[in-house]
């Protein structure tokens, strides 16, 4: 496996004191069956900031964004070892409710994937199923969280119509209000723009930026002008590996690892 | 407020609740199809060998002798239970029936699938769904009012016989093994015939060569399972093949099979008595005949995966 | 030159066969419904049978048909939801996966008469239900179950995993997710195949003439508490449907107009099937577009 020595990464430390880290991951290695994917990975995410996760294709962004809230459970023979603290806990631990961390930590995914209901029960479904019954609060809900992901307006006559009906770009945004109307600490987002126009792409852009104010937002993207735009940090995956991790500045403009200088400036990947 | 997050993160919840009660549901529900298929093989196979170990009758006399009367002894004192007459009654027409139903199958598979794929498609598809559909006790019926008369007038003889079972066995399989053998040729790529067709093969070399010959695992395991569907038929069977328990001469004398015998004798005999478990015995081979034809359906679809 | 002959005769022959395909179901058709339909009439249709004379009807067994079907339908549908449920969501890759999937495999291979005595021997006699209405659900509920079970999975596989994990990236359960998103949306291939299974079971008669018995005693259409002997709803009474009658009075030649009986009830039953057939599919596709909102 590709191993790299410490001199050859440059992930940068943020003081406790100064930083307020909403999630952070130790050492943490994620196997597919025998093979490894990825090898070790330790970073944190700051509160109330974006990260954003960037490298090649099959680097392993999405697979070390699936295990941060352990949608990896699902596929059979996945492994994750290591530590993922967010509150003080261990959520790779045994004895972790994962069904209500996941509550807490958000995701949308790379293809939309609302549900075959009408917008309004799109948004309502689970909360409803986590015990909110009242009408209005949920009303309110629906209102909310469809202002806060930019589609309210277009869609506030058509609630109760399927959500399948609506275009590529809007679909993703009612999954971006779906799960922020968990109230999640975290949203995670695996390129949640690569499938949509580039229209709808700068509509999630200035989204996910107003979200910013509520949510710790992890984004894997492969586009290195969006990380660039919206993201305060940057982590560079090669080969299951994090190779620099820095503000976001930093990793585009003065790179200090030449493979991560390579990948910005275009030169591979 | 953090704290109380960090206690439920820790601590069981409805979701975790309801996720533990559906793996129970899902579980038991499958465990009670096992038990079922269990159960059918423990008990039928109790009730079945019970002729040979209590009944005492040899195995070999019962697959190889041709008298069946299991309510009187023989002159060894052990019941008179020779079910070949019924084993060979069963074979022939499974065997007839299959072997003109495969060609009739086959080229309206080929049919539907590479000479007319759109009208001829969508018509025939229905017709064999529709065939599927119709239940046996019909197809005996018609096969007594038609069929049955009809092998009278022309081969003579009572009508009732092997013939008449092949009959209306051939129908009732030819919609089953048409509608696989149509999956089956489906299944070849469409790579496969462009690229007989680029290298000059005609239509009918391509589908001779190219077609039948890469789906023939899979046209195989339409035909046994056309066997296997004709092998265990009871009803339909029963109702045209004349219910006699002799070694058939010809194709238009009275005969039997396992299933006919089965359906006719059971409600006959006393349960427990000989000639009750001689029956049971009949069941038990017809399983064990099931298990076989499964058998050899998983051996040649292993085979046949592209 | 002559591959072209060639190609003309065997393409000839290929129609020839497909034409004889399409006859013999025209033929099937037409002489069930011509010599069924004539004697089709509301009498027969409600009219208890006669044994020694003509003139009886199908009316009990007609309603024996549906009673069980219900019944069975009843017992196999949430089982063969929760089974297929298993084997698409649960089940893992190990011996007991393949030992279900096998399990299921000889079970929907098995002639449906071994089905029947199975039923005999430990619904009707061991557990004491006798020749019943409930015995010979029960029997048609394991001779449904593979089918039903096999279409549940398939139905719940053709369901893409982005919608399983959009639900549990919302904090749902695996088994929440699945009753309330992925079944729904599954809905149409489920319902069509049910509609399917009830077809094949309301033409079954091999699995229920050692089961639900072949006799069909009088009910009294005016009392259904179903602890009353002679009441319609009563499970425990024999109940001979309409195909184990077709198959009776066939075999047994006791009764004066057998053959137009038959006839009448085998169009009876034909016409059931072809509802079951188009409704299915009907029934799917409606429950399809409203779902997704197409029209
Ligand atoms: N379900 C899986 N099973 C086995 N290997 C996988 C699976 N998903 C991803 N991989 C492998 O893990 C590596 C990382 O993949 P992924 O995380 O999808 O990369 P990225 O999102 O950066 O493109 C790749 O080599 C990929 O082939
Ligand atoms: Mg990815």
């Amino acid at each position: 496996m590709q191993n790299y020595a410490s001199e050859d990464r440059y992930i940068k430390e943020l003081d406790p004191k100064k930083h307020e880290i909403a999630l952070s991951t130790e050492d943490l290695h994620v196997f597919y069956g025998t093979s490894e994917a990825i090898h070790g990975v330790s970073l944190p995410f700051e509160r109330f900031k974006i990260t954003a996760l960037i490298g090649a294709s099959g680097s392993g962004k999405s697979t070390y964004l699936r295990s941060l809230n352990r949608m990896n459970d699902n596929i059979e023979g996945t492994r994750v070892d290591g530590k993922i603290m967010y509150r003080d806990i261990d959520i790779n631990g045994k004895g972790v409710n994962v069904y209500e961390m996941r509550k807490h930590i958000g995701m949308v995914f790379q293809r939309p994937n609302p549900f075959s209901k009408s917008i309004y029960d799109n948004i309502t479904f689970a909360p409803k199923r986590n015990g909110i019954k009242n009408k209005k609060v949920l009303d309110e809900l629906v209102e909310t969280t469809l202002k806060q992901a930019a589609l309210w307006d277009q869609v506030k006559d058509q609630l109760d119509q399927s959500a399948l009906a609506l275009s590529g770009g809007q679909q993703q945004r009612l999954c971006i209000a779906r799960a922020i109307a968990m109230k999640p600490d975290i949203l995670l987002l695996d390129e949640p723009a690569s499938a949509l126009d580039p229209i709808s792409t700068s509509t999630v852009e200035d989204t996910l930026l107003s979200l910013k104010d509520h949510y710790t937002i992890i984004i894997v993207t492969h586009n290195m002008q969006q990380a660039g735009r919206i993201s305060d940090y940057t982590a560079f995956f090669h080969l299951g590996n994090v190779l620099e991790y820095d503000i976001t500045s930093n990793v585009f403009q003065r790179p200090k690892i030449q493979a991560t200088e390579d990948y910005v400036s275009g030169r591979f990947g | 407020m953090n704290d109380e997050i960090k206690e439920k993160l820790l601590k069981k919840s409805r979701a975790t609740r309801s996720e533990f009660r559906g793996r129970i549901i899902s579980f038991v529900c499958t465990a009670i199809i096992v038990t079922v298929v269990v159960s059918i093989f423990y008990f039928v196979a109790s009730k079945g060998l019970a002729t040979f170990f209590s009944n005492k009758v040899n195995l070999w006399d019962f697959l190889s002798k041709t008298i069946w009367n299991p309510g009187s002894t023989d002159s060894h004192g052990s019941p008179q239970a020779g079910a070949l007459p019924m084993i060979v009654g069963s074979f022939a027409v499974t065997i007839l029936s299959a072997v003109i139903a495969t060609p009739f199958a086959i080229a309206t598979a080929v049919f539907m699938t590479e000479i007319s794929p759109n009208k001829g498609y969508k018509i025939l598809q229905p017709v064999t769904e529709l065939l599927v559909g119709i239940p046996s006790v019909v197809y005996g019926f018609i096969g007594l009012s038609v069929v049955v008369p009809f092998v009278r007038h022309t081969f003579g003889g009572t009508g009732f016989g092997i013939l008449a079972g092949t009959f209306v066995l051939f129908v009732m399989i030819l919609p089953t093994v048409t509608s696989m053998s149509v999956d089956a040729l489906r299944a070849v790529p469409r790579y496969y015939r462009e690229a007989s067709l680029a290298l000059g093969a005609t239509r009918w070399q391509t589908i001779y060569k190219v077609v039948l010959r890469s789906s023939a695992p899979g046209l195989a395991t339409a035909v046994v399972f056309g066997m296997s569907r004709a092998f265990g038929e009871a009803l339909a069977v029963q109702m045209v093949i004349g219910n006699a328990a002799l070694l058939p001469h010809n194709l238009v004398s009275p005969a039997s099979t396992l299933t006919s015998v089965l359906t006719m004798g059971m409600g006959n005999t006393v349960m427990g008595s000989a000639a009750n478990n001689a029956l049971w015995s009949l069941a038990l081979l017809l399983l064990l005949m099931s298990l076989v034809f499964n058998l050899v359906i998983n051996k040649i679809a292993k085979r046949g995966k592209f | 030159m002559d591959s072209k002959k060639w190609d003309k005769i065997a393409t000839g022959v290929l129609y020839f066969i497909a034409g004889v395909m399409i006859l013999i179901l025209a033929f099937l058709l037409i002489f069930i419904l011509w010599n069924g339909l004539p004697h089709v009439s509301w009498h027969f249709l409600t009219s208890p049978a006669k044994s020694f004379q003509s003139g009886g009807g199908i009316g009990i067994q007609l309603f024996n048909s549906f009673y069980l079907l219900i019944l069975s339908m009843l017992i196999s549908i949430p089982i063969s939801i929760g089974a297929g449920i298993y084997l698409s969501e649960y089940a893992k890759k190990n011996w007991l996966t393949n030992l279900v999937r096998t399990s299921i495999d000889i079970l929907s291979s098995l002639p449906s008469i071994v089905v029947g005595l199975f039923g005999f021997l430990v619904f009707s006699i061991s557990a004491g239900l006798g020749f019943s209405i409930l015995s010979g659900a029960l029997a048609l509920t394991v001779f449904n179950l593979p089918l039903l079970t096999r279409n549940v999975e398939e139905s719940l596989r053709s369901i893409s995993g982005s919608q399983r994990e959009a639900g549990l990236a919302l904090g749902l359960s695996k088994w929440e997710t699945v009753l309330k998103i992925i079944i729904p949306e599954a809905l149409p291939g489920i319902i069509t195949g049910m509609i399917l299974g009830a077809g094949r079971v309301f033409g079954e008669a091999a699995a229920l003439i050692y089961t639900a018995g072949q006799s069909a005693p009088p009910l009294d259409f005016t009392n259904w508490n179903p602890f009353y002997i002679a009441s319609p709803l009563n499970p425990l009474r024999p109940a001979e449907t309409l195909a184990v009658h077709i198959w009776k009075i066939n075999s047994e030649g006791i009764m004066p107009d057998a053959s137009q009986v038959s006839a009448g009830a085998s169009a009876v039953l034909i016409i059931a099937v072809l509802i079951f057939n188009f409704g299915a599919r009907y029934v799917g596709n409606h429950i399809y577009r409203k779902m997704t909102g197409t029209k």
